[in-house]
Order: C-alpha cells, then sequence, then structure tokens
C-alpha cells in the first residue's frame, strides 16, 4: 500500500517537471527561440560599435542600415513561409530583376503608379504559381525548381528589357521615388511597411488556419494531408506569397534608386536565405519566427555597415555573413540538443 | 442493420491480389478485432475503409446507403475515423493543434477571424481528461511519451463523434498502463453505440474489448465469430493457417 501511494506521489513530481519544463509562456517563451539569441548578437554589436566608430550611432547611419536591411527583411517575410514548409524559393533574387523591369517598362510607357505596381506584383504571382504548382503537383524538388526558375527568370529579364536600363518612369516618378526613398517622420517608407508586413505575418502565424496550416505541413505533409488540409494548394499558395515579397521589394528599390537594370536583385535569394535562416528558420520546416525575418536581416546589414565603419575592405562582407549563418545554425543545433 | 457493410471487396495492385473477395458488416456499438498476419490484407483493407483507394470491385454501404470514398475526407465525412498506426501527427504543433488540424475553432474579431486558442485548449482537454489521458493540450507533440501521443491521436476522432473508429494496432508500443487507458476509452466508445474496428496483433486486447474478431489470411476472410465461440489458440491457428477455416 505505502509501495503504491510513492509510485504515485513519483508519477505526481515527474508530471509536475514535465509541466513546468513545457507549459513555458511569455518570456520564457521567448528566451528559447533563435531570434531573441540572434537580436542579443545583434545589440551586442551595435554595442561594441558604438565605441569603434563615432558614425555609427548617428541618425544618418541608423536610418541607411534600417532601409537597407528592409528590402531584405521583406523578402526574409516571405521565404520564411517556402522554408517552413521545407522548401526552398532561390528564384527570388532574380525575380526582383523581372519585376522590377516590368514595373520600369509599364511606367516609361506611360503608365500610373498603380498600373506600374500591378503589373510588378502580377509578374511576381506568375513566377510563384509557376514554382508552386512544379513542387505541389509534380512533386518536384523545390531546390531543382527554382533553380531552373531563376534561370529562366534572369533570362526573361534580359529579353523584356532588350537589356536597357530605365531611369524615366513617366508621370508619377516623384511619387515612386518618395514611395522607395522617402521617409515618414524620419523613419524610411520601407522600414514601415517592413514594420506592417512582420506584424501581418506575426498574426498570420499566430492566429490563421492559413499560418497553422503551413506550419502543420511542415512538421508532417502526410499528417496534414490526412486531416484534410489542402496540402497542394497550400504549397502553391506559399511560393506565391514569398514571391509577392520578392516583388514587392523589388517595387520599393525601384522607387528608392530611380533606376532599374534586369541585373538589380542578382543574388539577392542568398542573402534572403541566410536573413531566413540566421532569423530562427529550419531548413528541415515546421519552424517560422515572423520577428526572425526583419533580425535576421538586421544582423546581416549591420555586419556589413560595421566592416566599412570599422575600415574592414567590404571584400571581406560575404565572409561574415557566412560565419554568422553557421554560428546561427550551430547555435540552434546546440541548443536543441540542450533541449531534449 | 449494420452501421458498415463491405460486400466481395477485391484489391488487386497489378499480379498481387491483396485482398479476395471480403465480406464484413458491424453493427452500431460493436466492437470487431480485424487480426491476421503480415501481408494477410489487414492494412489494405483498413485503407479501404479509410478512403486512402478505392477497392478493385465490392461495395462499401453506410447505413444501407451505397458509397465509394476516394480520399480520407470522404470517409470521414461519411462518420468514418482513423487513428493510424503511425499517429499521423505533427510534431512541432501542440497537442491541442493537432487534435483540432484541419478542424481548427475560430472566433470572429471584427472583420477578421482568428484561432480560438482558449475554445480548442479547453475542449482538447475535456477530451483528453475523457480519456484520462494526462496530456496537456499545450504540449508539443514532440516531447511527448508514445502514450500521451497515442492520446492525441484518439483523441481527435473524438472531436466529430464518429458513427465508426478505425484504430491501427493502438496499443503496440505503449506502456501496460496505456494500453489499459486505450482499452477502456474502446469500451466506452461502444457504450456510446460507436462502432470500433481494432486491428492489432495483441490477443489479449482484442478478446478483452472485441464482440466478434475476423482474421484475413492471404488475403481471404477465413474466419469471422463471436468472441464467446472462440478461443485465443483457434484464432492463432486460423492466423497462421493451422486451421483451414471456421
Amino acid at each position: 500500500m505505502t509501495d503504491k501511494s510513492e509510485n504515485q506521489t513519483d508519477h505526481a513530481a515527474i508530471d509536475e517537471s514535465i509541466t513546468l519544463r513545457q507549459e513555458v509562456s511569455g518570456f520564457g517563451a521567448i528566451i528559447r527561440t533563435q531570434p531573441f539569441w540572434v537580436l542579443l548578437a545583434l545589440l551586442a554589436l551595435a554595442g561594441v560599435m558604438t565605441f569603434v566608430s563615432d558614425a555609427f550611432m548617428t541618425e544618418r547611419n541608423i536610418f541607411n542600415i534600417t532601409r537597407n536591411m528592409a528590402f531584405f527583411g521583406i523578402m526574409a517575410l516571405g521565404m520564411s513561409a517556402v522554408i517552413c514548409t521545407a522548401g526552398i524559393d532561390l528564384s527570388v533574387g532574380s525575380l526582383v530583376g523581372l519585376s522590377g523591369i516590368v514595373t520600369g517598362l509599364l511606367m516609361q510607357a506611360g503608365y500610373g503608379i498603380g498600373v506600374g505596381f500591378l503589373g510588378c506584383m502580377l509578374a511576381a504571382v506568375a513566377v510563384g504559381f509557376v514554382n508552386g504548382v512544379l513542387v505541389a503537383y509534380l512533386r518536384m524538388p523545390p531546390f531543382v525548381v527554382t533553380l531552373g526558375m531563376l534561370s529562366i527568370v534572369v533570362s526573361l529579364a534580359r529579353v523584356v528589357s532588350n537589356n536597357q536600363m530605365i531611369w524615366n518612369f513617366g508621370p508619377d516618378q516623384d511619387l515612386y521615388e518618395w514611395i522607395g526613398g522617402g521617409a515618414i517622420l524620419g523613419i524610411p517608407n520601407v522600414v514601415w511597411i517592413l514594420g506592417v508586413l512582420t506584424a501581418v505575418f506575426w498574426w498570420v502565424w499566430r492566429y490563421t488556419t492559413w499560418g497553422r496550416w503551413v506550419v502543420a505541413i511542415g512538421g508532417n505533409a502526410h499528417a496534414a494531408k490526412l486531416a484534410g488540409i489542402p496540402v497542394e494548394r497550400m504549397l502553391v499558395s506559399v511560393y506565391v506569397v514569398c514571391s509577392l515579397t520578392a516583388g514587392l521589394s523589388a517595387f520599393l528599390f525601384v522607387g528608392y534608386t530611380g533606376s532599374v537594370t534586369n541585373a538589380m536583385g542578382f543574388t539577392w535569394e542568398l542573402t534572403v536565405i541566410a536573413a531566413t535562416v540566421i532569423g530562427g528558420a529550419n531548413l528541415m520546416g515546421g519552424v517560422v519566427f515572423a520577428l526572425g525575418a526583419p533580425i535576421g536581416a538586421a544582423l546581416i546589414e549591420l555586419i556589413r555597415n560595421s566592416l566599412i565603419l570599422a575600415g574592414i575592405p567590404a571584400l571581406w562582407q560575404q565572409f561574415f555573413v557566412g560565419l554568422f549563418l553557421i554560428l546561427a545554425v550551430l547555435l540552434e543545433q546546440i541548443r536543441n540538443r540542450g533541449g531534449k | 442493420m449494420s452501421l458498415l457493410e463491405l460486400k466481395s471487396i477485391t484489391k488487386s495492385f497489378g499480379a498481387i491480389h491483396a485482398l479476395q473477395g471480403v465480406d464484413l458488416s458491424i453493427a452500431p456499438g460493436e466492437a470487431v478485432g480485424l487480426m491476421g498476419d503480415n501481408g494477410a490484407g489487414k492494412s489494405t483493407l483498413m485503407k479501404i475503409i479509410a478512403g486512402n483507394f478505392p477497392p478493385t470491385s465490392g461495395t462499401i454501404g453506410i447505413n444501407g446507403k451505397h458509397v465509394a470514398f476516394t480520399k480520407p475526407i470522404d470517409a470521414r465525412e461519411a462518420g468514418i475515423e482513423i487513428v493510424y498506426q503511425d499517429l499521423a501527427l505533427c510534431d512541432n504543433l501542440t497537442a491541442a493543434a493537432n487534435v483540432f488540424l484541419g478542424r481548427e475553432l475560430r472566433k470572429k474579431v471584427g472583420p477578421f477571424s482568428m484561432l480560438d486558442y482558449p475554445a480548442m485548449y479547453q475542449r482538447a482537454g475535456e477530451l483528453f481528461s475523457e480519456l484520462k489521458s494526462e496530456t496537456r493540450p499545450r504540449d508539443l507533440v514532440r516531447q511527448m511519451s508514445g502514450g500521451q501521443r497515442q492520446a492525441v491521436a484518439i483523441a481527435r476522432t473524438r472531436l466529430s463523434d464518429p458513427k465508426l473508429v478505425l484504430m491501427d494496432e493502438p496499443t503496440a508500443a505503449i506502456s501496460v498502463r496505456q494500453v489499459k487507458e486505450v482499452l477502456a476509452l474502446i469500451h466506452r466508445l461502444k457504450d456510446t453505440g460507436h462502432a470500433v474496428i481494432l486491428v492489432s496483433h495483441r490477443m489479449p486486447d482484442v478478446f478483452e474489448v472485441c464482440d466478434r474478431v475476423a482474421v484475413l489470411r492471404r488475403g481471404s476472410k477465413v474466419a469471422d465469430k463471436r468472441i464467446d465461440d472462440t478461443t485465443p489458440e483457434e484464432v492463432t491457428g486460423l492466423i497462421i493457417g493451422a486451421i483451414e477455416a471456421a
């Protein structure tokens, strides 16, 4: 009899400790996430930089850093969705070129900014849709599909633009350049857009069935299918969303630079994927953080900026981005091992 | 009238005849044990009932009405819920999220529809306590024991109050205490008028909860007997072929 009651208290104790370990909420849950640790690294780097360079903490420099990161941050939000399904989209960089060219050509022809934006987004949707259909319905590996698409889209951009630079954006040129390069309340417009989109994605991941289903597909696509989730349609929508963020980023970037060539966005996919992974996305799928995208993008831009301010040749930039990427994944592995 | 009526179900994969003219009927509140050696056709029969693929020939009737399933959702809508052997859970989601996967509860906030976490946690908690399982709705499935995972998979079938619950090896790979819990659940399902098909290798479990046992061997049904009229020895003989048919 005593034996039995002892056993029961043991069970109770085990249950209790399991509860304590698993039902973490609020701050406890936050410090377990990768974006939190990357944010700490970000702040530490920023802290060091304030001592290294007087130019770092100037309003102008912070303005530049946040603006530059926003273009990648917006795309990383979409990339997070694709990576959450255990996929990858290598075509986003060249899509930036194509959709930028489409916008430029339309506005150069005298159409307004509305038509330019619409054309930009339609180009993005078309590319995302083809990617999605090939991955979801023909079950082709996302890496191969989007690698092929990268090449196709680069070529299309060259053909459509006839390899010309476009810098005349018709009647809405001033408005367009303000949208891409202007600021409201001292904060660049693109940063506002990144902020709003991050909030939207945060909501989507947490409170919508679409977000829940994407995470479920990343966790176990077979189980999701059996649960009645339209996995194929969901995958197509994920690739379309990723392409849309690339299209939006392209639209804003063309407005910011005031010109567009078909080489725009070339190899951006590498930076975007690096930002997404540094921000906590797991290439095996099933993990997504809305806040990870801007944080990852911010870290990469901060590294670039710091190297310049510290007088280290910019040629070293990719080296450090790569280093942080590997460190971020290593950190994730170590934390996972500790948790189990 | 029987709840589920299978008539001369045949399934061929090319030259392989997985099922050859299997009949099976189940009444409401009845539990049938489906037994057979590996490759006898249990999984194929289950997948046909679950709507994973259609039979090559033969008919499926539910409450006297002829049905044709082309995908698992069709079966679910006809009132058949399945607990898969691999449980089909998403490890990266919570227990509650898995229970409601594909059937999430939502509430309206202005023009937006959002996932109703409190309602889902509460309902999942009720389902787990009905199962007398210590599974917590907020726990990640990744961190759960085999029994807890089983409870999640079974709780999921209870959401829609199904007519028939199909269980594939629910008592394999869980502890003795949890086996008792699962068997108790099967009893409760029967008491509330649900029919249960239990695919299992564990003879004692089948004899404890089932009213009938059907034995498949090489794609044919070789026996369909009331539990009271048979013995574990006879069923074993039927499974391995020492007894031709009964």
